[in-house]
Parts: C-alpha cells; sequence; structure tokens
C-alpha cells in the first residue's frame, strides 16, 4: 500500500484522463461528454478524493478515447479548473486545461423562464460574454445566465 | 439586406438602419405605390396589439399588399395547442413576409430560422420591438435634422421599458448625451451604463423631473406602471412626479419635441397636445412609412 491514488484507479494504456473534476459535477461531466454512449469503452470513474483546490474532486479515465478540443472543452461549464491528460504507451504525452468556448449549444437551460427554448423543444444556443465568472447571453431572448443560475439538460 | 429578417435592432449596421430612414422619407412624401402588388404578408399576431397591428396592416395596404394572418391567438391554431413551429411553417408555404407579435421570448429570431422568408419582429415579449425603434430614429431625425449631437431625455420606466432600452442601445451608435429621469425603483439598469461608459458617452441619472429638461432636444416620455412596483405606497408617491404638463415646457428649447410610444395613461397631460412640441402622434404616423421601409427593403423592392 504504498501509492494508494495509484491503486484507487488504474492507469490507462492510452485514452484520455480528466482530473480536477469537482465532486459534485461528476455526473453532468458523464452526461456533457455523452460517457452513457461509449458502451464500448474502458471507461474508469473515481470519485471523492481529496483535492487541497476542490474540496473533494473525481477523476475519470477512459481508454482509447480522445476529445476534439470542442467537445472537451464544454465541459468547462461545470469543471473549470479540470486539467487532462492524454496518454500513449502509458505515459502522458499531452497535458492541457480545459477552456470556456465562445459559443455554448445545448448542455444548458437560458434562466428565462419566459424564452422561447422553454417553451419549445429548440436546443439552447449562447454567446459566451464572459469566461471566467461563465456568463452567457441567450442568442433568442438575449437574457444573461449566470454562474450561479446553469442549470444542465 | 433582401431576404433578411428583422428580429432586434442590433441585427442592422449603421448604414442599413440610415438606408432604412431613408427610404421612408420617400415614403412620406409618395406613399401609396404598388410595390407589394402580388405579395402577400402574414401578420401572425399570438397576443393582440392593435396599435402596431393597424400600423403594419395600413403599410402594407398603402402598398398593395395582401393580408393573412391572425389578431390573437386565441383565434388561431394555436389556442389548438400547435407549436410555433408548425404555425410558421405553414405560412410559411403561404406568404412572401411574415410579420409576428408573440408574448415569448426570443420567439422571433426562432421563427426567423424556421422560415425561408423573412421575419419581421413586432414585439418578443419583453425582449426586442426594432420596428417601434426605427420609427422613434425616424421621428427624432425628422425633427432634429440629425441623430448626432442630440441630449436626449428619458423619463419614466426605465428599468422595465423595452422601448426605451432599444432606443438607448440604437441611439448609443451616434454621438448622444443621455439624462435618464426615473423614480429609484424604476432607474436604468447597471449593463445599460457600462454600456455607455464603454463608448465614453454621457449619461446623467435624476429622480427629480424639473426644469433641468430646459437643455432637452427630445424627451422621450414612458408609462409608470403600478404593478412595477414591489411596495403600492412608493407607487402612490411617485405617479404623479412624472408626468409632462404644458406649464413644464415654457423654458425648453425650440426645437424640443417629445415622444411617447402610446399608448399614454397619465403621463403627458392633455393640455401638451396643443403645444407645437409634441410629436406623439406624429410619430405613429411616421411608424407607417417606416414599416413601409422595411417591408420594402427586406424584400428587396425599390
Ligand atoms: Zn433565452
Amino acid at each position: 500500500m504504498k501509492e494508494p491514488k495509484q491503486l484507487s484507479v488504474s492507469a490507462i494504456e492510452s485514452g484520455t484522463v480528466i482530473d480536477h473534476i469537482p465532486a459534485k459535477s461528476l455526473f453532468k461531466v458523464i452526461q456533457i461528454l455523452g460517457l452513457e454512449s461509449m458502451g464500448d469503452k474502458q471507461i474508469t470513474i473515481g470519485s471523492n478524493f481529496e483535492s487541497k483546490k476542490l474540496g473533494r474532486k473525481a477523476i475519470i479515465k477512459i481508454e482509447g478515447v480522445f476529445f476534439e478540443d470542442d467537445d472537451i472543452n464544454r465541459i468547462a461549464l461545470v469543471a473549470p479548473q479540470a486539467k487532462l491528460n492524454i496518454i500513449r504507451d502509458y505515459d502522458v504525452v499531452e497535458k492541457s486545461i480545459v477552456e470556456v468556448p465562445d459559443e455554448i449549444v445545448g448542455i444548458t437551460k437560458c434562466v428565462n423562464p419566459k424564452c422561447i427554448t422553454n417553451f419549445e423543444s429548440v436546443k439552447t444556443k449562447f454567446k459566451v460574454i464572459s469566461k471566467e465568472n461563465v456568463s452567457l447571453k441567450c442568442h433568442y431572448c438575449e437574457k444573461i445566465t449566470d454562474q450561479e443560475h446553469l442549470e444542465i439538460i | 439586406m433582401k431576404n433578411r429578417s428583422l428580429v432586434s435592432i442590433d441585427d442592422l449596421t449603421t448604414g442599413e438602419i440610415l438606408d432604412i430612414l431613408d427610404m421612408a422619407t420617400g415614403f412620406e412624401k409618395d406613399p401609396t405605390r404598388q410595390l407589394l402588388d402580388n405579395k402577400v404578408i402574414a401578420t401572425l399576431f399570438f397576443e393582440p396589439s392593435t396599435r402596431t397591428r393597424l400600423s403594419f396592416e395600413s403599410a402594407i395596404s398603402r402598398l398593395g399588399g395582401k393580408i393573412i394572418g391572425f389578431t390573437d391567438a386565441s383565434s388561431s391554431s394555436v389556442s389548438k395547442g400547435e407549436s410555433l413551429n408548425d404555425t410558421i411553417k405553414t405560412v410559411n408555404n403561404y406568404s412572401d413576409l411574415i410579420v409576428m407579435r408573440h408574448p415569448v421570448e426570443g420567439s422571433a429570431r426562432y421563427a426567423s430560422e424556421i422560415a425561408d422568408i423573412p421575419v419581421v419582429n413586432a414585439g418578443d415579449g419583453a425582449n426586442q420591438h426594432p420596428t417601434q425603434t426605427l420609427l422613434d430614429l425616424y421621428s427624432i431625425r425628422k425633427t432634429q435634422g440629425t441623430l448626432d449631437n442630440l441630449n436626449i431625455f428619458i423619463v419614466g420606466d426605465l428599468k422595465y421599458g423595452r422601448t426605451v432600452h432599444s432606443l438607448i442601445m440604437a441611439m448609443s451608435r451616434w454621438n448622444t448625451t443621455f439624462n435618464f429621469i426615473s423614480p429609484d425603483e424604476l432607474m436604468i439598469p447597471k449593463e445599460y451604463k457600462i454600456y455607455l461608459d464603454n463608448l465614453g458617452l454621457k449619461y446623467y441619472e435624476h429622480t427629480d423631473f424639473t426644469d433641468i429638461i430646459s437643455r432637452a432636444d427630445i424627451i422621450y416620455m414612458t408609462r409608470v406602471q403600478k404593478e412595477r412596483f414591489s411596495d403600492p405606497i412608493e407607487y402612490e408617491k411617485v405617479k404623479n412626479v412624472y408626468v409632462l404638463r404644458n406649464t413644464m415646457l415654457k423654458n425648453t428649447k425650440d426645437n424640443l419635441r417629445i415622444l411617447h410610444p402610446l399608448p399614454r395613461v397619465n403621463e403627458i397631460h392633455t393640455d401638451v397636445d396643443v403645444n407645437k412640441k409634441a410629436y406623439y402622434f406624429e410619430q405613429a404616423l411616421n411608424g407607417v412609412y417606416t414599416r413601409q421601409a422595411i417591408l420594402c427593403t427586406l424584400l428587396g423592392l425599390k
């Protein structure tokens, strides 16, 4: 039991490791990345690890999957500090951090109860007007949805 | 601009705005031209708005166009639960352009994405009403001879007023000085002040409605509605404060004109109506010329 962290989540041969996910956002990240529909992939999920920065964090390891930037950046809404490790042959070949994209399609609801997206089956669409404290302007009703009102669809 | 929709005033460049105003000037000189001959215009009013509808229908009729549509949702298939998507797809096949008013915010943008033909937003809830803004700009330019370097006083409900917000955004394209006069509860939202700050435009906020208006080129009056106040006592305190009376106009500038989106309740006393500075009824008429110009522009007709 020399390296308990290594034991909790096994290493992968090649694929993507997403670290520093706030534990409370884990299931939202799973949903945003559509991991449910990756039935044939080996996915290792660990949660409630201690983290100085996040309190409790989660880690996801996905064997054999490499995400496009646009796809992975969608999780920045719920896991802004997430770190990515791209693994090949058990080695980390690339590290990166997620970045909130300029436009968000789907993922989150518009906060305005009078918005068309809350009446008809319209896919939500937002322009990101602030990335630090996430602030989204609805393409339809033009109202602002901020970080504390984010509601993942 | 041909075959584009008009959903928000921000959809237009300053050049496009000026082109529409120039075209409207032409319609004021010669309002009856058969440019919409053989065209069918759908006017879909999912909520009633008699003034806006009549203005559009007058504009369409003077251009020789045919009108189909409904005047409120209860008389249409919408009352049977039809989705906006289905209504727009259907009407899209029957007409050359859709004018729509709808209580749901963002509905016009959505409709413009469904339809192959141009959609003109005639008001989507508290969001946008760009044809009102264009007729306001037309009225300001016509009475002042310019849109530049004007001092505009906006009075009343500056917090919720859709018309006011669009007017501020539109006039901030020129070197405008704004004076905002409102009760504390209905002051202009911070986001608009930040916007003006970033543009380096001057604005002043007042709670008193007094002789500061002597500097105004335009006074834009709006209704102060009771239901906007959380405390009814606050409303009682202010309801007679933001009322324009003829005596208040004594020391105002000759070129001053008073605008109001109508309908008014009591915020402009009827004794102002005879003053030559009262312009709100002409402003409403300008709406017809402006809408004629908008329809022709979006259909690519000259
Ligand atoms: Zn919205």
